[in-house]
C-alpha cells in the first residue's frame, strides 16, 4: 500500500479550447481503491481516459510503474477498463467476450477455459458461458464486463461509472461486490463516479474534482468530516454553507450571532465560509407564546447554551419523514437551514438551534484565480 | 371501443396490403400457373428452360452478383471513413450521395448512355487526349457499371447506419483488451456491422437481378437480362401467362437469396438493421 504505481504529472488537456484538466498532479498507490469524484464536466472521465490511453494529454506525463506511458496505445497498456454501459461484444457469447483479451494474447485453450471458469465464479455468474450478452440483466452484464477485464490480470482496473445504469438496490449490492473483488484480486482500482455515496462506501482514497482541478484528496472520513472548501462540503453530502466572519481564534460570527468553534489561524475579522452538516444542528422547541425571560423560554435557552453559547431562533418550515430520520427546514435569519434529526418538530414549531463547536467547519473564501473554480455560483 | 379504434388504425394498412401486394401477387401466381383458357399448367414456368432465357437468367445472376460485390467493396471503406468524420462533414457527404437519388433513375441511366456511347462524351474526351477509346456500351460491362452507379447508395446507407450504431466504447473495449486496429476491425467492428452489410446486399442484389431499364439503355438490344425477357412477354409478346410464369421462377431465386441472407443475419445474433 505504499509504492507509487501511477504518477500523473502536470496533466493538461483541452477540447476545442475548453480546458478540461489544468495542471493535474496525482499519484496512485499500489492496491489502492481510488475514486475520482465530481460533477459532470469536472474532468474525472478525461483523467480516466488518459490513463486508459484513449486520450493523449496536451501537456504532462503519465508514469506507470516507473515507465513513461503517455504515448503508449491502449492495447499495449497493463491496465484494463470497465466501461460505462458495459460495452460488451453483442455478437459474442459470454465465454467469447471473456476470452477476447486472452485469445489476442494467444493463450492456450485450456488456460482460457480455466480463466473463464475462474472469472465467472469470481463475479458469481457460473454457468453463463453460452449465454448472449443481451439475454443478461444490466447488473449481470456489468459483472461480465468486469470479468472480461480481470482475466487479463491487469495491474490496474479502471472503472468508468460502472454502476451508473443500475437501479439503487443493485448498485448497493454491486458496491459490496466491487470491494470484495478488489480485496480478492489485490490490484489497484481507479473508479470514476459522480455519486458521493458510492465514493464514500468503497474508496480508500477519494479525489474530489471540479472544473479540471483537484479540490481535495483524502480518505472518505477526511473528505466528509474535514472538507477543505465549500465545493467539497457541498458535494459530499448535504451541507448548510453560509457566509461568516472569523472574529478571532475559536469565535465565528454568523448572521450577527457569535458562535464558539474550534478553528484557529484564520486571523481576526476575516470573511470565511462556514459549513454545518444538517445532522449536527440541534433543536430545542420553545412554546409559541413564551416571552424572552419567561421560565419556559429560559429553560429551553439553558439547554441550548450548553451546546454552544451562540444560538439561533427560528421556525420549522418544512418536514419530511425519511425512515431513519426526519429532514426539516428551519427558517432563521432569512436562511433555510437543513436539519436532520431523529426527533420530530411540527411545521410552525418555534425552535432554538445551535451546533457543537467541534462540528462547525470554517473554510477560507476562494481568493486566487485557481480557487475560483471552487466558488459556489459556478457549480450550482 | 378499443376494437373499433384498432380497426380504424389497422384498416387502411390492411386494405393497402391486400389491394397492392397480396392481390397482384395472387394474380401473378394465377396467370403463371394457368394457360390462356384458364386451365392449370406448369408450361409457363417451364418456359424458363429455353437456352436463350437460361442464358439471360445466368447473365443476370452473374451481373447482379458482380455489381453487389463491387458496391460492397466501394461502400464499406467509404462508410468507415464517413463514420470517423465529424457530424457536419458526414451530413454533407451523405447528402451528396443521396441527391442523385432525387432524380429519376431513368434519366440517370440515360445520362450514362450519353457518356458511354461510341461517340459519347467520354470517347470525345479520350479522343482529344489521343487515348484509346472505350467501347463498353451495349456490353455487360456497361450494364454492371449502371447497376453499381444506380445502387451504390443502397449499399452505403445501411452499412453507414450499422457502423453508427456501434458504441464507441465497444471499439475502445477491444483496444483496451489488447487488440490492434486490424484485430479490432475483423473481430468487433465488421461482425457488428454485418446486419447493415446484409441489408445492403439485399437492397442491391434484388433490384439488380430484376432490372430491365439499365440493360435496355446500356445493353442496347444486344444484351438481354431476365428482366428484359419478362418485360418483353408483357409489353411486346402480350403473353401474360408466360411473363408471370417466368416472374415466379425469378421470385424463387430472390427468396432463396433472402433466405441465405437471413440465415447469416441470425448467425450473428444481431437484430436486422431496419431501414
Amino acid at each position: 500500500m505504499s509504492n507509487k504505481l501511477i504518477d500523473l504529472q502536470h496533466i493538461t488537456k483541452a477540447f476545442d479550447g475548453n480546458v478540461v484538466l489544468d495542471d493535474l498532479n496525482l499519484y496512485i498507490r499500489e492496491n489502492e481503491f481510488l475514486t475520482l469524484l465530481g460533477p459532470s464536466g469536472c474532468g474525472k472521465t478525461t483523467t480516466l481516459r488518459i490513463l486508459g490511453g484513449f486520450e493523449t494529454p496536451d501537456k504532462g506525463r503519465v508514469i506507470f510503474d516507473g515507465a513513461d506511458i503517455t504515448d503508449l496505445a491502449p492495447n499495449k497498456r497493463q491496465l484494463n477498463t470497465v466501461f460505462q454501459k458495459y460495452a460488451l461484444f453483442a455478437h459474442m457469447s459470454i465465454a467469447e467476450n471473456i476470452a477476447f483479451g486472452l485469445k489476442i494474447r494467444k493463450k492456450s485453450p485450456e488456460y482460457i477455459r480455466d480463466k473463464i471458469r475462474y472469472a465467472l465464479k469470481l463475479v458469481n455468474l457460473e454457468g453463463f458461458e453460452d449465454r448472449m450478452p443481451d439475454s443478461l440483466s444490466g447488473g449481470q452484464q456489468q459483472r461480465i464486463a468486469i470479468a472480461r477485464a480481470i482475466v487479463n490480470e491487469p495491474k490496474v482496473l479502471l472503472l468508468d461509472e460502472p454502476l451508473g445504469a443500475l437501479d439503487l438496490k443493485l448498485r448497493q449490492d454491486m458496491q459490496y461486490e466491487l470491494i470484495r473483488l478488489k480485496n480478492e484480486l489485490g490490484i489497484t482500482f481507479i473508479y470514476v463516479t459522480h455519486d458521493q455515496e458510492e465514493a464514500l462506501t468503497m474508496s480508500d482514497t477519494i479525489v474530489v474534482m471540479n472544473q479540471g482541478y483537484i479540490q481535495q484528496i483524502g480518505t472518505p472520513e477526511d473528505i466528509y468530516n474535514e472538507p477543505q472548501n465549500a465545493f467539497v462540503a457541498d458535494f459530499i453530502g448535504d451541507s448548510n454553507i453560509v457566509n461568516g466572519t472569523m472574529i478571532q481564534d475559536r469565535l465565528v460570527e454568523i448572521f450577527g450571532v457569535r458562535y464558539a468553534c474550534v478553528d484557529t489561524g484564520f486571523g481576526t475579522n476575516k470573511p470565511v465560509d462556514v459549513v454545518i452538516r444538517p445532522e449536527d444542528l440541534e433543536l430545542v422547541a420553545v412554546p409559541e407564546d413564551a416571552q424572552k425571560g419567561s421560565p419556559e423560554y429560559e429553560s429551553a435557552r439553558s439547554r441550548i447554551v450548553q451546546i454552544n453559547p451562540g444560538y439561533f431562533e427560528g421556525t420549522v418550515s418544512h418536514i419530511i419523514f425519511k425512515g431513519m430520520h426526519y429532514e426539516m427546514e428551519v427558517q432563521a435569519h432569512g436562511f433555510e437551514w437543513l436539519v436532520l434529526s431523529t426527533r420530530m418538530f411540527q411545521v410552525g414549531t418555534r425552535v432554538l438551534m445551535s451546533v457543537d463547536p467541534f462540528n462547525i467547519q470554517i473554510m477560507h473564501k476562494p481568493e486566487s484565480e485557481d480557487e475560483k473554480a471552487v466558488s459556489m455560483d459556478e457549480n450550482l | 371501443m378499443k376494437k373499433k379504434m384498432r380497426f380504424w388504425l389497422d384498416g387502411p394498412y390492411l386494405i393497402w396490403t391486400a389491394a397492392f401486394i397480396i392481390i397482384p401477387l395472387l394474380m401473378i401466381v394465377y396467370y403463371g400457373l394457368t394457360d390462356k383458357n384458364g386451365a392449370f399448367t406448369f408450361h409457363n414456368v417451364m418456359e424458363m428452360g429455353t437456352p436463350e432465357r437460361l442464358k439471360a437468367l445466368v447473365l443476370s445472376l452473374l451481373l447482379s452478383l458482380l455489381a453487389t460485390a463491387i458496391c460492397l467493396l466501394m461502400a464499406y471503406p467509404l462508410a468507415l471513413i464517413l463514420n470517423k468524420m465529424k457530424t457536419g462533414a458526414t451530413g454533407f457527404i451523405t447528402t451528396i450521395f443521396i441527391i442523385p437519388m432525387w432524380m429519376n433513375s431513368l434519366l440517370r441511366i440515360l445520362a450514362w448512355q450519353t457518356l458511354l456511347e461510341r461517340n459519347g462524351v467520354i470517347n470525345q474526351f479520350l479522343g482529344m487526349l489521343h487515348l484509346p477509346k472505350l467501347y463498353i456500351i451495349n456490353t455487360p460491362y456497361a450494364i454492371a457499371l449502371g447497376m453499381i452507379y444506380d445502387f451504390l447508395p443502397f449499399m452505403l446507407l445501411p452499412i453507414y447506419n450499422a457502423l453508427q450504431k456501434i458504441d464507441v466504447n465497444v471499439v475502445n473495449a477491444a483496444y483496451d483488451l489488447g487488440a490492434n486496429r486490424f484485430q479490432t476491425f475483423w473481430k468487433v467492428i465488421f461482425p457488428l456491422s454485418l446486419p447493415g452489410v446484409i441489408s445492403g446486399i439485399t437492397m442491391v442484389f434484388v433490384p439488380a437481378l430484376t432490372t430491365f431499364v439499365i440493360s435496355d439503355f446500356l445493353g442496347g438490344s444486344k444484351v438481354l437480362l431476365i428482366g428484359n425477357v419478362i418485360e418483353q412477354q408483357f409489353t411486346q409478346v402480350g403473353n401474360w401467362n408466360v411473363g408471370s410464369g417466368l416472374s415466379l421462377v425469378l421470385m424463387i431465386f430472390i427468396l432463396i437469396s433472402m433466405a441465405i441472407m437471413q440465415h447469416y443475419d441470425k448467425d450473428m445474433g444481431e437484430e436486422t438493421t431496419s431501414l
